[in-house]
Protein backbone atom coordinates (compact mmCIF):
# COMPACT_ATOMS: atom_id res chain seq x y z
CA UNK A 1 0.00 0.00 0.00
CA UNK A 2 1.50 3.12 -1.01
CA UNK A 3 1.55 6.57 1.10
CA UNK A 4 2.11 8.65 -1.39
CA UNK A 5 -0.04 11.41 -2.53
CA UNK A 6 -2.08 10.77 -5.71
CA UNK A 7 -0.71 11.91 -8.55
CA UNK A 8 -1.20 12.58 -11.97
CA UNK A 9 -4.38 11.00 -13.48
CA UNK A 10 -5.39 9.60 -10.07
CA UNK A 11 -5.04 13.30 -9.09
CA UNK A 12 -7.31 14.63 -11.85
CA UNK A 13 -9.88 12.21 -10.55
CA UNK A 14 -9.20 12.80 -7.04
CA UNK A 15 -8.70 16.44 -6.62
CA UNK A 16 -11.46 18.70 -5.34
CA UNK A 17 -12.24 21.62 -7.84
CA UNK A 18 -11.77 25.39 -6.96
CA UNK A 19 -15.85 25.44 -7.90
CA UNK A 20 -16.36 23.09 -5.97
CA UNK A 21 -14.82 24.61 -2.64
CA UNK A 22 -16.31 27.70 -3.48
CA UNK A 23 -19.77 25.85 -3.37
CA UNK A 24 -18.63 24.29 -0.88
CA UNK A 25 -17.50 27.60 1.60
CA UNK A 26 -21.11 29.13 0.32
CA UNK A 27 -23.00 26.94 1.75
CA UNK A 28 -21.16 26.46 5.16
CA UNK A 29 -20.99 30.33 5.18
CA UNK A 30 -24.72 30.52 4.53
CA UNK A 31 -25.97 27.97 7.05
CA UNK A 32 -23.51 29.73 9.98
CA UNK A 33 -25.00 32.69 9.21
CA UNK A 34 -28.78 31.43 9.55
CA UNK A 35 -27.39 29.52 12.58
CA UNK A 36 -26.24 33.19 13.92
CA UNK A 37 -29.34 34.61 13.34
CA UNK A 38 -31.31 32.18 15.03
CA UNK A 39 -29.53 32.81 17.87
CA UNK A 40 -29.34 36.02 18.04
CA UNK A 41 -33.01 37.00 19.67
CA UNK A 42 -32.65 33.54 21.87
CA UNK A 43 -29.41 35.22 23.44
CA UNK A 44 -31.03 38.85 23.57
CA UNK A 45 -33.90 37.17 25.40
CA UNK A 46 -31.61 35.27 28.35
CA UNK A 47 -29.36 38.38 28.30
CA UNK A 48 -32.89 41.10 29.17
CA UNK A 49 -34.33 38.48 31.43
CA UNK A 50 -31.07 37.88 33.35
CA UNK A 51 -30.15 42.24 33.31
CA UNK A 52 -33.55 43.23 33.78
CA UNK A 53 -34.94 40.20 35.92
CA UNK A 54 -31.95 39.43 38.50
CA UNK A 55 -31.93 43.29 39.23
CA UNK A 56 -35.86 42.48 40.31
CA UNK A 57 -34.78 39.18 42.58
CA UNK A 58 -34.59 39.43 46.18
CA UNK A 59 -35.77 37.48 49.09
CA UNK A 60 -38.96 39.56 49.69
CA UNK A 61 -39.76 39.29 46.20
CA UNK A 62 -40.94 35.67 46.25
CA UNK A 63 -41.68 35.98 50.02
CA UNK A 64 -44.21 38.89 49.09
CA UNK A 65 -47.72 39.08 47.59
CA UNK A 66 -47.97 42.14 45.01
CA UNK A 67 -49.76 45.23 46.47
CA UNK A 68 -51.71 47.84 44.69
CA UNK A 69 -49.33 50.85 46.06
CA UNK A 70 -47.63 51.01 42.94
CA UNK A 71 -47.60 55.01 42.52
CA UNK A 72 -45.62 55.40 45.92
CA UNK A 73 -42.01 54.35 46.60
CA UNK A 74 -41.06 50.95 44.93
CA UNK A 75 -40.46 48.96 47.59
CA UNK A 76 -44.11 49.08 48.50
CA UNK A 77 -45.09 47.41 45.03
CA UNK A 78 -44.31 43.58 46.58
CA UNK A 79 -43.44 40.72 45.00
CA UNK A 80 -44.75 38.03 43.09
CA UNK A 81 -45.00 35.03 46.42
CA UNK A 82 -49.13 34.84 45.17
CA UNK A 83 -48.51 34.55 41.40
CA UNK A 84 -45.70 31.42 42.11
CA UNK A 85 -48.06 29.76 44.20
CA UNK A 86 -50.86 30.38 41.89
CA UNK A 87 -49.12 29.32 39.36
CA UNK A 88 -47.82 25.97 40.72
CA UNK A 89 -51.52 25.01 42.29
CA UNK A 90 -53.62 25.91 38.74
CA UNK A 91 -51.03 23.51 37.20
CA UNK A 92 -50.89 20.63 39.59
CA UNK A 93 -54.57 20.35 39.63
CA UNK A 94 -54.59 20.66 34.94
CA UNK A 95 -52.05 17.81 35.58
CA UNK A 96 -54.29 15.92 38.34
CA UNK A 97 -57.06 16.50 35.74
CA UNK A 98 -55.28 16.15 31.92
CA UNK A 99 -52.68 12.96 33.11
CA UNK A 100 -55.14 10.54 34.04
CA UNK A 101 -57.24 10.89 31.18
CA UNK A 102 -54.51 11.48 28.61
CA UNK A 103 -53.03 8.16 29.64
CA UNK A 104 -55.89 6.30 29.86
CA UNK A 105 -56.95 8.08 26.34
CA UNK A 106 -53.32 6.98 24.42
CA UNK A 107 -53.87 3.17 26.87
CA UNK A 108 -56.89 3.25 24.89
CA UNK A 109 -55.71 4.19 21.01
CA UNK A 110 -52.81 1.99 21.39
CA UNK A 111 -54.00 -1.13 23.55
CA UNK A 112 -58.04 -1.22 22.22
CA UNK A 113 -58.56 1.08 19.41
CA UNK A 114 -55.84 0.42 17.36
CA UNK A 115 -56.73 1.25 13.87
CA UNK A 116 -60.76 1.22 14.16
CA UNK A 117 -62.44 3.86 12.98
CA UNK A 118 -63.16 5.53 15.92
CA UNK A 119 -59.56 5.57 16.61
CA UNK A 120 -58.68 7.24 14.28
CA UNK A 121 -61.68 9.78 14.71
CA UNK A 122 -59.95 10.34 18.18
CA UNK A 123 -56.33 10.71 16.61
CA UNK A 124 -58.37 13.12 14.57
CA UNK A 125 -59.40 15.54 17.29
CA UNK A 126 -56.72 15.08 19.09
CA UNK A 127 -54.27 16.45 16.28
CA UNK A 128 -57.23 19.90 15.11
CA UNK A 129 -57.07 19.85 19.24
CA UNK A 130 -52.81 20.16 19.62
CA UNK A 131 -52.97 23.26 16.92
CA UNK A 132 -56.23 25.18 18.18
CA UNK A 133 -54.85 28.45 20.01
CA UNK A 134 -54.60 28.83 23.63
CA UNK A 135 -56.86 31.82 23.84
CA UNK A 136 -59.63 29.55 22.64
CA UNK A 137 -59.52 26.86 25.37
CA UNK A 138 -59.85 30.12 27.90
CA UNK A 139 -62.74 31.46 26.01
CA UNK A 140 -64.47 28.06 25.66
CA UNK A 141 -64.38 27.84 29.34
CA UNK A 142 -65.60 31.57 29.83
CA UNK A 143 -68.47 30.76 27.58
CA UNK A 144 -69.78 27.69 29.42
CA UNK A 145 -68.45 28.29 32.96
CA UNK A 146 -69.03 31.66 33.54
CA UNK A 147 -70.90 32.89 31.15
CA UNK A 148 -72.81 29.72 31.10
CA UNK A 149 -73.44 29.41 34.87
CA UNK A 150 -73.63 33.20 35.86
CA UNK A 151 -70.80 32.69 37.97
CA UNK A 152 -67.55 34.54 38.81
CA UNK A 153 -64.14 33.97 37.69
CA UNK A 154 -62.15 31.07 39.88
CA UNK A 155 -58.64 28.79 40.21
CA UNK A 156 -60.34 25.72 39.16
CA UNK A 157 -61.99 27.25 35.87
CA UNK A 158 -58.39 28.49 34.82
CA UNK A 159 -57.20 24.68 35.89
CA UNK A 160 -59.65 23.47 33.16
CA UNK A 161 -58.68 25.34 30.55
CA UNK A 162 -55.34 24.80 30.88
CA UNK A 163 -56.01 20.51 31.72
CA UNK A 164 -57.69 21.27 27.91
CA UNK A 165 -54.78 22.97 26.46
CA UNK A 166 -52.43 20.11 28.07
CA UNK A 167 -54.49 17.48 27.02
CA UNK A 168 -53.92 16.53 23.28
CA UNK A 169 -50.02 16.69 24.11
CA UNK A 170 -50.94 14.21 27.16
CA UNK A 171 -52.41 12.03 24.49
CA UNK A 172 -50.01 12.68 21.56
CA UNK A 173 -46.68 12.21 23.84
CA UNK A 174 -48.24 9.07 25.83
CA UNK A 175 -49.20 7.50 22.27
CA UNK A 176 -45.90 7.92 21.20
CA UNK A 177 -44.59 6.28 23.95
CA UNK A 178 -46.91 3.35 24.28
CA UNK A 179 -46.36 2.76 20.50
CA UNK A 180 -42.55 2.34 20.93
CA UNK A 181 -42.95 -0.98 23.70
CA UNK A 182 -42.07 -4.13 21.27
CA UNK A 183 -45.12 -5.94 20.83
CA UNK A 184 -42.99 -9.19 21.86
CA UNK A 185 -43.22 -7.74 25.43
CA UNK A 186 -47.19 -7.76 25.33
CA UNK A 187 -47.35 -10.86 23.95
CA UNK A 188 -44.77 -12.83 26.61
CA UNK A 189 -46.57 -11.55 29.15
CA UNK A 190 -50.37 -12.68 27.35
CA UNK A 191 -48.94 -16.17 26.79
CA UNK A 192 -48.61 -16.13 30.59
CA UNK A 193 -52.17 -16.26 30.91
CA UNK A 194 -52.13 -12.41 31.96
CA UNK A 195 -55.39 -10.81 31.46
CA UNK A 196 -54.68 -7.99 29.24
CA UNK A 197 -55.59 -4.74 31.82
CA UNK A 198 -52.60 -6.66 34.36
CA UNK A 199 -50.58 -6.93 30.92
CA UNK A 200 -51.35 -2.88 30.30
CA UNK A 201 -50.91 -2.25 34.44
CA UNK A 202 -48.18 -4.08 35.65
CA UNK A 203 -45.86 -4.95 32.06
CA UNK A 204 -46.89 -1.91 29.50
CA UNK A 205 -47.60 0.95 31.48
CA UNK A 206 -44.02 0.52 33.74
CA UNK A 207 -42.27 0.18 30.94
CA UNK A 208 -43.33 3.51 29.66
CA UNK A 209 -43.35 5.59 32.54
CA UNK A 210 -40.05 7.40 32.30
CA UNK A 211 -40.84 8.28 28.68
CA UNK A 212 -44.19 9.57 28.97
CA UNK A 213 -43.16 11.76 32.22
CA UNK A 214 -40.69 13.61 29.89
CA UNK A 215 -44.00 14.07 27.69
CA UNK A 216 -46.06 15.15 30.74
CA UNK A 217 -43.68 17.39 32.32
CA UNK A 218 -43.05 19.52 28.69
CA UNK A 219 -47.29 19.62 28.74
CA UNK A 220 -46.81 20.99 32.13
CA UNK A 221 -43.78 23.41 31.31
CA UNK A 222 -46.31 24.50 28.20
CA UNK A 223 -49.06 24.95 30.28
CA UNK A 224 -47.19 26.67 32.88
CA UNK A 225 -46.18 29.52 30.64
CA UNK A 226 -49.93 30.23 29.25
CA UNK A 227 -51.38 33.76 30.02
CA UNK A 228 -54.44 33.35 27.71
CA UNK A 229 -56.45 30.51 29.02
CA UNK A 230 -56.36 32.28 32.67
CA UNK A 231 -57.12 35.90 31.92
CA UNK A 232 -60.75 35.63 31.99
CA UNK A 233 -60.85 32.32 33.80
CA UNK A 234 -58.99 32.62 36.67
CA UNK A 235 -58.89 36.72 35.92
CA UNK A 236 -55.67 37.89 38.90
CA UNK A 237 -55.94 38.89 42.53
CA UNK A 238 -53.24 40.53 44.56
CA UNK A 239 -53.52 38.20 47.42
CA UNK A 240 -51.93 34.56 47.79
CA UNK A 241 -54.91 32.51 47.62
CA UNK A 242 -55.15 28.39 48.46
CA UNK A 243 -58.64 28.20 47.46
CA UNK A 244 -59.05 27.09 43.58
CA UNK A 245 -63.07 28.16 43.44
CA UNK A 246 -61.77 31.94 43.93
CA UNK A 247 -59.75 34.22 42.25
CA UNK A 248 -56.28 33.46 41.26
CA UNK A 249 -52.69 35.08 40.66
CA UNK A 250 -50.44 33.19 38.08
CA UNK A 251 -47.03 34.08 36.77
CA UNK A 252 -48.13 35.21 33.20
CA UNK A 253 -51.35 37.10 34.18
CA UNK A 254 -49.11 39.04 36.36
CA UNK A 255 -46.31 39.52 34.24
CA UNK A 256 -49.26 40.41 31.55
CA UNK A 257 -50.57 43.05 33.77
CA UNK A 258 -47.44 44.19 35.29
CA UNK A 259 -45.43 45.01 32.03
CA UNK A 260 -48.74 47.57 31.01
CA UNK A 261 -47.74 49.67 34.23
CA UNK A 262 -46.45 53.25 33.67
CA UNK A 263 -44.04 53.02 37.11
CA UNK A 264 -40.71 51.23 36.85
CA UNK A 265 -40.20 49.68 39.05
CA UNK A 266 -43.73 47.04 38.16
CA UNK A 267 -42.23 47.03 35.29
CA UNK A 268 -39.14 45.57 36.87
CA UNK A 269 -41.16 43.68 38.87
CA UNK A 270 -42.83 41.45 35.45
CA UNK A 271 -39.20 41.04 34.52
CA UNK A 272 -38.54 39.52 38.44
CA UNK A 273 -41.42 37.50 37.37
CA UNK A 274 -40.70 36.22 33.97
CA UNK A 275 -37.25 35.18 34.48
CA UNK A 276 -38.87 32.99 37.75
CA UNK A 277 -41.29 31.77 35.19
CA UNK A 278 -38.33 30.79 33.00
CA UNK A 279 -36.08 29.26 35.59
CA UNK A 280 -39.35 27.17 36.80
CA UNK A 281 -39.75 25.84 33.19
CA UNK A 282 -35.93 25.28 33.14
CA UNK A 283 -35.74 23.15 35.94
CA UNK A 284 -39.19 20.72 34.72
CA UNK A 285 -37.01 20.74 31.40
CA UNK A 286 -33.93 19.06 33.57
CA UNK A 287 -35.89 17.23 35.27
CA UNK A 288 -37.84 15.86 32.00
CA UNK A 289 -33.88 14.96 30.36
CA UNK A 290 -33.05 13.14 33.97
CA UNK A 291 -35.96 10.77 33.93
CA UNK A 292 -35.81 10.41 29.89
CA UNK A 293 -32.11 9.48 30.37
CA UNK A 294 -33.42 6.65 32.60
CA UNK A 295 -35.34 5.02 29.97
CA UNK A 296 -34.86 1.70 28.79
CA UNK A 297 -36.64 2.84 25.78
CA UNK A 298 -35.33 5.96 23.99
CA UNK B 1 -59.56 -33.29 31.40
CA UNK B 2 -58.18 -30.20 32.46
CA UNK B 3 -60.54 -27.19 33.68
CA UNK B 4 -60.25 -24.39 31.55
CA UNK B 5 -62.34 -22.06 33.48
CA UNK B 6 -60.40 -22.42 36.62
CA UNK B 7 -57.14 -21.16 37.56
CA UNK B 8 -54.44 -24.52 37.53
CA UNK B 9 -53.14 -24.92 40.12
CA UNK B 10 -48.96 -23.85 40.22
CA UNK B 11 -46.48 -25.68 40.56
CA UNK B 12 -46.19 -27.35 43.75
CA UNK B 13 -43.11 -29.89 44.17
CA UNK B 14 -40.21 -28.88 46.79
CA UNK B 15 -36.81 -27.44 45.31
CA UNK B 16 -34.25 -30.15 44.95
CA UNK B 17 -31.14 -29.24 45.78
CA UNK B 18 -29.27 -29.38 42.69
CA UNK B 19 -30.05 -28.02 39.00
CA UNK B 20 -31.99 -31.15 37.64
CA UNK B 21 -36.00 -30.91 37.23
CA UNK B 22 -37.72 -31.49 39.63
CA UNK B 23 -39.67 -34.22 40.71
CA UNK B 24 -42.49 -35.41 37.91
CA UNK B 25 -46.23 -34.19 39.83
CA UNK B 26 -47.81 -33.19 36.70
CA UNK B 27 -47.29 -35.28 33.84
CA UNK B 28 -48.18 -33.28 30.47
CA UNK B 29 -51.43 -33.24 28.41
CA UNK B 30 -51.94 -34.18 25.12
CA UNK B 31 -52.76 -31.88 21.96
CA UNK B 32 -54.62 -32.62 18.58
CA UNK B 33 -55.24 -30.68 16.31
CA UNK B 34 -58.63 -31.17 14.16
CA UNK B 35 -58.58 -29.36 10.56
CA UNK B 36 -56.73 -26.62 11.99
CA UNK B 37 -57.20 -23.56 9.95
CA UNK B 38 -55.83 -19.71 10.55
CA UNK B 39 -55.99 -16.68 8.51
CA UNK B 40 -54.82 -13.38 8.66
CA UNK B 41 -57.90 -11.48 6.91
CA UNK B 42 -58.87 -13.15 3.99
CA UNK B 43 -55.34 -15.03 3.38
CA UNK B 44 -55.58 -18.36 4.91
CA UNK B 45 -51.84 -19.40 6.31
CA UNK B 46 -52.68 -22.91 8.10
CA UNK B 47 -55.23 -24.65 5.53
CA UNK B 48 -56.65 -27.61 7.57
CA UNK B 49 -54.15 -29.55 9.40
CA UNK B 50 -54.68 -32.53 11.81
CA UNK B 51 -51.84 -33.59 14.41
CA UNK B 52 -51.78 -34.77 17.23
CA UNK B 53 -48.14 -34.24 19.88
CA UNK B 54 -48.42 -36.94 22.32
CA UNK B 55 -48.24 -36.30 25.79
CA UNK B 56 -44.74 -35.92 27.13
CA UNK B 57 -42.56 -36.17 24.44
CA UNK B 58 -41.24 -33.26 21.90
CA UNK B 59 -42.40 -32.67 18.79
CA UNK B 60 -40.38 -30.93 16.11
CA UNK B 61 -42.11 -28.77 13.34
CA UNK B 62 -40.09 -28.21 10.29
CA UNK B 63 -40.45 -26.34 6.88
CA UNK B 64 -39.62 -23.61 4.99
CA UNK B 65 -40.39 -20.06 6.25
CA UNK B 66 -43.90 -18.89 5.52
CA UNK B 67 -44.80 -22.45 5.51
CA UNK B 68 -47.17 -21.66 8.82
CA UNK B 69 -45.28 -23.41 11.42
CA UNK B 70 -45.74 -20.52 14.03
CA UNK B 71 -49.10 -19.45 12.92
CA UNK B 72 -49.88 -22.76 13.60
CA UNK B 73 -48.21 -23.44 17.19
CA UNK B 74 -49.85 -19.90 17.85
CA UNK B 75 -52.90 -21.31 17.69
CA UNK B 76 -52.21 -23.84 20.44
CA UNK B 77 -52.46 -21.24 22.95
CA UNK B 78 -54.75 -18.45 20.84
CA UNK B 79 -52.01 -16.15 20.63
CA UNK B 80 -53.17 -16.14 16.86
CA UNK B 81 -56.06 -14.14 17.65
CA UNK B 82 -53.99 -11.35 19.32
CA UNK B 83 -53.05 -9.97 15.82
CA UNK B 84 -55.87 -7.77 14.43
CA UNK B 85 -57.79 -9.63 11.94
CA UNK B 86 -56.38 -13.15 12.64
CA UNK B 87 -58.51 -15.62 13.22
CA UNK B 88 -58.48 -19.64 13.71
CA UNK B 89 -61.02 -22.29 12.62
CA UNK B 90 -60.97 -25.83 13.80
CA UNK B 91 -60.89 -27.77 16.96
CA UNK B 92 -57.44 -28.02 19.29
CA UNK B 93 -58.16 -30.22 21.70
CA UNK B 94 -55.84 -30.05 24.90
CA UNK B 95 -56.39 -33.55 26.81
CA UNK B 96 -60.03 -33.67 25.58
CA UNK B 97 -60.99 -30.27 25.77
CA UNK B 98 -61.07 -27.77 22.56
CA UNK B 99 -59.59 -24.67 23.85
CA UNK B 100 -61.64 -22.95 21.21
CA UNK B 101 -64.74 -24.33 22.35
CA UNK B 102 -67.35 -21.95 23.94
CA UNK B 103 -67.21 -20.47 27.71
CA UNK B 104 -63.68 -21.68 27.45
CA UNK B 105 -61.24 -18.41 29.10
CA UNK B 106 -58.45 -17.60 26.99
CA UNK B 107 -56.66 -16.57 30.19
CA UNK B 108 -57.08 -20.07 31.68
CA UNK B 109 -55.86 -21.71 28.17
CA UNK B 110 -52.58 -19.80 28.51
CA UNK B 111 -51.62 -20.91 31.86
CA UNK B 112 -52.19 -24.46 30.89
CA UNK B 113 -50.33 -23.81 27.32
CA UNK B 114 -46.82 -21.93 27.64
CA UNK B 115 -44.48 -20.31 24.93
CA UNK B 116 -41.36 -19.07 24.44
CA UNK B 117 -40.66 -16.88 21.92
CA UNK B 118 -37.70 -16.85 19.20
CA UNK B 119 -36.51 -13.46 21.13
CA UNK B 120 -35.66 -13.91 24.60
CA UNK B 121 -37.73 -10.69 25.78
CA UNK B 122 -37.64 -10.86 29.93
CA UNK B 123 -39.67 -7.61 31.40
CA UNK B 124 -37.30 -4.70 30.84
CA UNK B 125 -38.38 -3.08 33.99
CA UNK B 126 -38.09 -6.54 36.33
CA UNK B 127 -34.94 -8.11 38.00
CA UNK B 128 -34.56 -11.72 37.61
CA UNK B 129 -36.37 -12.63 40.53
CA UNK B 130 -39.10 -10.27 39.68
CA UNK B 131 -39.65 -11.76 36.02
CA UNK B 132 -40.20 -15.38 36.90
CA UNK B 133 -42.62 -14.37 39.63
CA UNK B 134 -44.10 -11.89 37.25
CA UNK B 135 -45.08 -15.18 35.45
CA UNK B 136 -46.86 -15.78 39.00
CA UNK B 137 -48.37 -12.55 39.82
CA UNK B 138 -49.64 -11.73 36.42
CA UNK B 139 -51.83 -15.46 36.60
CA UNK B 140 -52.98 -14.45 39.60
CA UNK B 141 -51.37 -17.11 41.82
CA UNK B 142 -49.85 -14.66 44.62
CA UNK B 143 -50.17 -17.62 47.60
CA UNK B 144 -47.83 -19.73 49.00
CA UNK B 145 -43.92 -19.34 49.08
CA UNK B 146 -43.18 -17.07 46.17
CA UNK B 147 -39.43 -17.47 47.29
CA UNK B 148 -39.62 -21.14 47.01
CA UNK B 149 -42.00 -21.36 43.89
CA UNK B 150 -39.49 -18.82 41.80
CA UNK B 151 -35.90 -20.55 42.78
CA UNK B 152 -38.11 -24.36 41.51
CA UNK B 153 -38.76 -22.36 38.40
CA UNK B 154 -35.05 -21.43 38.03
CA UNK B 155 -33.76 -24.58 38.85
CA UNK B 156 -36.74 -26.14 36.13
CA UNK B 157 -35.18 -23.50 33.67
CA UNK B 158 -31.12 -25.05 34.86
CA UNK B 159 -30.36 -21.24 35.20
CA UNK B 160 -30.76 -21.34 39.30
CA UNK B 161 -26.57 -22.02 40.10
CA UNK B 162 -25.92 -19.42 37.58
CA UNK B 163 -27.98 -16.32 38.86
CA UNK B 164 -28.72 -17.53 42.62
CA UNK B 165 -26.53 -14.18 43.84
CA UNK B 166 -27.53 -12.19 41.24
CA UNK B 167 -31.70 -12.20 41.51
CA UNK B 168 -32.16 -8.74 41.99
CA UNK B 169 -30.68 -7.46 39.20
CA UNK B 170 -32.22 -6.56 35.60
CA UNK B 171 -33.20 -9.87 33.94
CA UNK B 172 -31.96 -7.75 30.55
CA UNK B 173 -28.61 -7.84 31.80
CA UNK B 174 -27.97 -11.35 31.68
CA UNK B 175 -26.48 -13.12 28.17
CA UNK B 176 -28.86 -14.16 25.34
CA UNK B 177 -29.11 -17.70 26.29
CA UNK B 178 -29.73 -17.03 29.94
CA UNK B 179 -32.27 -14.81 29.10
CA UNK B 180 -34.10 -17.69 27.21
CA UNK B 181 -33.84 -20.02 29.96
CA UNK B 182 -35.07 -17.31 32.03
CA UNK B 183 -38.48 -16.87 29.64
CA UNK B 184 -38.60 -20.71 30.51
CA UNK B 185 -38.28 -20.41 33.92
CA UNK B 186 -41.24 -16.94 33.96
CA UNK B 187 -43.30 -19.69 32.00
CA UNK B 188 -42.38 -22.63 33.75
CA UNK B 189 -43.63 -20.68 36.81
CA UNK B 190 -47.13 -20.59 35.83
CA UNK B 191 -47.13 -24.09 35.99
CA UNK B 192 -48.23 -25.30 32.37
CA UNK B 193 -49.20 -29.01 30.91
CA UNK B 194 -47.32 -28.01 27.26
CA UNK B 195 -44.94 -25.78 26.33
CA UNK B 196 -44.87 -24.14 22.95
CA UNK B 197 -41.24 -22.62 21.62
CA UNK B 198 -40.96 -20.86 18.71
CA UNK B 199 -37.49 -21.10 17.49
CA UNK B 200 -36.57 -21.01 20.93
CA UNK B 201 -32.59 -21.04 19.85
CA UNK B 202 -32.25 -19.28 16.50
CA UNK B 203 -30.78 -15.90 18.20
CA UNK B 204 -28.36 -17.71 20.41
CA UNK B 205 -24.77 -19.38 19.98
CA UNK B 206 -24.22 -22.68 19.77
CA UNK B 207 -23.31 -23.13 23.53
CA UNK B 208 -26.54 -21.44 24.76
CA UNK B 209 -28.30 -23.30 21.89
CA UNK B 210 -26.97 -26.66 23.57
CA UNK B 211 -28.31 -25.49 27.05
CA UNK B 212 -31.69 -24.97 26.14
CA UNK B 213 -31.47 -28.52 23.90
CA UNK B 214 -30.30 -30.36 27.39
CA UNK B 215 -33.53 -28.57 29.01
CA UNK B 216 -36.01 -29.34 26.57
CA UNK B 217 -35.14 -33.57 27.00
CA UNK B 218 -35.17 -32.05 30.79
CA UNK B 219 -38.26 -30.69 30.55
CA UNK B 220 -40.54 -33.25 28.74
CA UNK B 221 -40.83 -35.30 31.63
CA UNK B 222 -43.27 -32.25 33.21
CA UNK B 223 -44.42 -30.95 29.91
CA UNK B 224 -45.47 -31.43 26.59
CA UNK B 225 -43.21 -29.83 24.22
CA UNK B 226 -43.85 -28.47 20.71
CA UNK B 227 -40.58 -26.77 19.05
CA UNK B 228 -40.93 -25.11 15.60
CA UNK B 229 -37.29 -25.09 14.42
CA UNK B 230 -35.02 -24.04 10.95
CA UNK B 231 -32.42 -26.12 12.73
CA UNK B 232 -32.78 -29.50 11.37
CA UNK B 233 -29.89 -30.85 13.37
CA UNK B 234 -31.82 -29.58 16.48
CA UNK B 235 -34.78 -31.55 15.16
CA UNK B 236 -32.94 -34.61 15.26
CA UNK B 237 -31.50 -33.64 18.60
CA UNK B 238 -34.19 -32.57 20.29
CA UNK B 239 -37.44 -34.17 19.02
CA UNK B 240 -39.14 -37.72 19.54
CA UNK B 241 -41.24 -36.86 16.87
CA UNK B 242 -40.89 -34.38 14.10
CA UNK B 243 -43.78 -33.13 11.62
CA UNK B 244 -43.03 -31.65 8.08
CA UNK B 245 -45.46 -28.78 6.83
CA UNK B 246 -45.01 -27.20 3.69
CA UNK B 247 -47.25 -24.15 2.33
CA UNK B 248 -50.11 -24.70 5.33
CA UNK B 249 -50.46 -28.40 5.14
CA UNK B 250 -48.94 -30.93 6.79
CA UNK B 251 -47.13 -33.23 4.87
CA UNK B 252 -46.30 -36.30 7.29
CA UNK B 253 -45.39 -36.82 10.83
CA UNK B 254 -43.09 -39.74 12.44
CA UNK B 255 -40.52 -41.05 14.76
CA UNK B 256 -37.88 -38.38 14.16
CA UNK B 257 -35.24 -41.08 13.08
CA UNK B 258 -37.99 -42.00 10.32
CA UNK B 259 -38.59 -38.68 9.05
CA UNK B 260 -34.98 -37.86 8.30
CA UNK B 261 -33.63 -41.60 7.43
CA UNK B 262 -36.41 -42.76 5.35
CA UNK B 263 -39.49 -40.57 5.08
CA UNK B 264 -42.62 -42.02 3.26
CA UNK B 265 -43.08 -38.55 1.29
CA UNK B 266 -40.61 -37.26 -1.56
CA UNK B 267 -41.34 -33.68 -0.56
CA UNK B 268 -39.70 -34.28 2.91
CA UNK B 269 -36.89 -36.20 1.54
CA UNK B 270 -36.01 -33.22 -0.74
CA UNK B 271 -36.36 -30.81 2.42
CA UNK B 272 -34.85 -32.71 5.31
CA UNK B 273 -31.52 -33.66 2.77
CA UNK B 274 -31.42 -29.82 1.70
CA UNK B 275 -33.01 -29.53 -1.70
CA UNK B 276 -34.87 -26.83 -1.00
CA UNK B 277 -36.09 -25.11 1.79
Amino acid sequence: MSTQAPTGDLMARFGVSAARRRKDRIARGAILAATIVALIPLVLIVYYLLSKGLGAWSSSFFTTDPTGNTFFKSESIGGIKSAILGTVEMVALASAISVPVGVGVAVWLVEYGKSSWFAHTVRFFVDVLTGVPSIVFGLFIYIVLIVGTGSSFAGYKGSLALSLLMLPVVIRSAEVILLLIPAGLRESALALGAPRWKVIFSIVLPTALPGMVTGMLLAVARAAGETAPLLFTAASTKATSFNLSGFMNSLPVQIYGDVTSPTTAVVNRAWGAALTLVVMILLLNLLARLISRRSRLA
Amino acid sequence: MPNLQQTVSPVTEAPPSNDSPAVVTKPGLSVRLEQLRAFYGDAEQVKGIDLEFRANEVTAIIGPSGCGKSTMIRCINRMHEEIPGARAEGRVLLDDTDVYGSGVDVVAVRRAIGMVFQKPNPFPTMSVYDNVAAGLRLSAQRGGDMHAKVEAALRGAGLWSEVEDRLNEPGAGLSGGQQQRLCIARSLAVGPEVILMDEPCSALDPVATLKIEELIDELKSRVTIVIVTHNMQQAARVADRTAFMLDGKLVEVGPTQEIFTKPSDPRTEEYVTGKFG
